[in-house]
């Protein structure tokens, strides 16, 4: 009730009284962090190897932010619907996004990467074409053409590697709605319902919102997981930035150059998320 | 004490949990324009019989009649039928994340499919009713909880029901915020307002109910008027409750 948000500002106005903090207290990890990336600024911008190692590596990072930022929109509409699906009352539903979050959580992320690309979606795609020679079968043709018109290999490993991250984030994300969503008072569903409001208009209008405001800084976070689990794409030689890497390791034996470049490649983007993730939680809290 | 048309009809009711028997076989008439304040104590299945007139808590057996229509599971009736019945709640449950106008305005918009201009028009006459306009723009989390109330009864008000249930509508309220509360009730039952009200202010009994129902152990107990309840309780449980209430 009207409690809360009081409850909240104390612990906020203690934090806003950081000007007396002393030098122990500043974040000097955060600072040996810049410091690790002016350096690397420097060395590439005057050292021939890095320089060119580094000017290798960026043609990969095209690849790398579509392949997150795909993967990851995937993943929220994935995971919302398995999040909704956790905590439907009907019991197919109900268990089929269980069995989903369980199998995915339960199996590493390397090993999905590999199970979904060269097997999931293999068998998909036979299952598809097989559905369209049915239905050439049954006389419409037409329709069955647009399910046979791809065959595996058309189907390139860059989409196959967004198809996995997503999956397997999207079981993640499923948890992260499921929890917020049950984090928002019954009262608030009642009143919605007793307005005469459908169960899916209180979630739209009422309940999601909340929700997902709520979980915003835990979404972030598992934004900035997805850009480091990107790198495991390489398995699959899809051309991001850790595999354009390897292949100009492997053929310059500069392996010093290219795995320092990387880790501060993804040192940088992991940094500066996080403090937009941060920032965002800070303003939802003053808000509240 | 019955109507020839009662508006609201509940027959044979009885709700569990569990085992415990919340509501425990009640039948209760409801006459159009009447003001029905339930009281009794914590546990008697007052709030219970509240929520299963609007199928917020599904009962167990029984059957609840409003206007001639059945209330059943069925999720597109339901809903039409909650539109008609507005509620306040104990705990007020607006929604943190819209201003005041647009709590108002939700389900007008949504469910009545108003126009965003006549939502607001309307929405704008109703928190003039219950004496607020003015913090239109402001969000839940900074009205007091008197001013919170008045906009979850302008929210329900907003559909323009036909009935409204009121559960404990002052209960988590500071004294000082009571009155003014009541006094938007006290208008609405004077405008002629189907009303049931789970509520423990014998003021608002005294000065707006037409009938009380006094409810124990999930049953009616006593069925009276105001004037019946406090000069002439019929029942040893009601005149003891009574007397718990109104000693001090």
């Amino acid at each position: 009730m009207a409690e809360q948000p009081q409850a909240i500002k104390p612990i906020i106005e203690i934090n806003d009284l950081s000007a007396k903090k002393g030098l122990r207290d500043l974040p000097w990890w955060f600072f040996a962090i810049i410091l690790i990336a002016i350096y690397a600024i420097i060395i590439i911008s005057t050292n021939e190897d890095f320089n060119s190692t580094f000017l290798f590596i960026k043609k990969g990072l095209s690849i790398t932010i579509s392949t997150t930022v795909i993967a990851y929109s995937l993943a929220i509409f994935f995971g919302l619907i398995a999040g909704l699906g956790r905590i439907s009352k009907n019991v197919i539903i109900n268990n089929l996004a269980r069995l989903y979050v369980e199998l995915i959580r339960g199996i590493p992320i390397l090993v999905l990467i590999f199970f979904i690309a060269l097997v999931g979606v293999p068998l998909l795609v036979d299952q598809l074409n097989a559905f369209g020679y049915w239905l050439s079968e049954q006389g419409m043709e037409f329709l069955g053409k647009a399910f046979t018109a791809f065959t595996n290999q058309d189907v390139p490993m860059k989409t196959r590697a967004i198809i996995a991250l997503a999956v397997t984030y999207g079981a993640y994300l499923a948890e992260i709605f499921r929890a917020g969503i049950q984090s928002i008072v019954k009262g608030q569903m009642e009143a919605a319902r007793s307005l005469g409001m459908s169960y899916g208009q209180a979630m739209r209008y009422v309940i999601l919102p909340q929700a997902i405001r709520n979980v915003l800084p835990a979404l972030g976070n598992d934004f900035v997981a997805m850009v480091k689990d990107s790198s495991l794409v390489s398995v699959l030689g899809v051309r991001d930035i850790t595999q354009v890497g390897r292949l100009y390791a492997g053929t310059t034996f500069k392996f010093r150059e290219v795995y320092i470049i990387l880790a501060v490649m993804y040192l940088t983007v992991t940094v500066v998320l996080s403090i937009v993730v941060q920032f965002i939680e800070r303003r939802l809290k003053t808000h509240d | 004490m019955t109507d020839q048309d009662p508006i609201i009809k509940v027959i044979d009711l009885y709700k569990y949990f569990d085992k415990i028997k919340a509501v425990d076989g009640v039948s209760l008439n409801i006459g159009r324009g009447k003001v029905v304040v339930v009281i009794g104590p914590s546990g008697s299945g007052k709030s219970t019989l509240l929520r299963c007139i609007n199928h917020l808590e599904e009962p167990t057996s029984g059957e609840i009649w409003i206007d001639g229509e059945q209330v059943t599971k069925e999720a597109k009736k339901i809903n039409e039928i909650r539109a008609e019945i507005g509620m306040v709640f104990q705990l007020f449950n607006l929604f943190p994340h819209l201003s005041v106008l647009e709590n108002v305005t939700l389900a007008q918009k949504v469910i009545r499919g108003r126009s965003k201009d006549e939502a607001k028009q309307i929405a704008m006459e109703k928190l003039d009713r219950v004496g607020i306009p003015e913090k239109a723009d402001a969000f839940p989390s900074n009205l007091s909880g008197g001013q919170q109330q008045r906009v979850a009864i302008a929210r329900a008000l907003a559909m323009d029901p036909k009935i409204m249930l009121f559960d404990e509508p002052t209960s988590a309220l500071d004294p000082e915020m009571i009155k003014e509360v009541l006094d938007v009730m006290l208008d609405l039952a004077q405008e002629g307002m189907t009303m049931v009200c789970v509520s423990h202010e014998m003021g608002f009994v005294r000065s707006a109910a037409d009938e009380v129902v006094f409810m124990d152990f999930g049953k009616i107990v006593e069925h009276t008027t105001p004037d019946g309840l406090f000069n002439n309780p019929q029942n040893d449980r009601t005149k003891l409750f009574l007397s718990q209430i109104l000693e001090h």
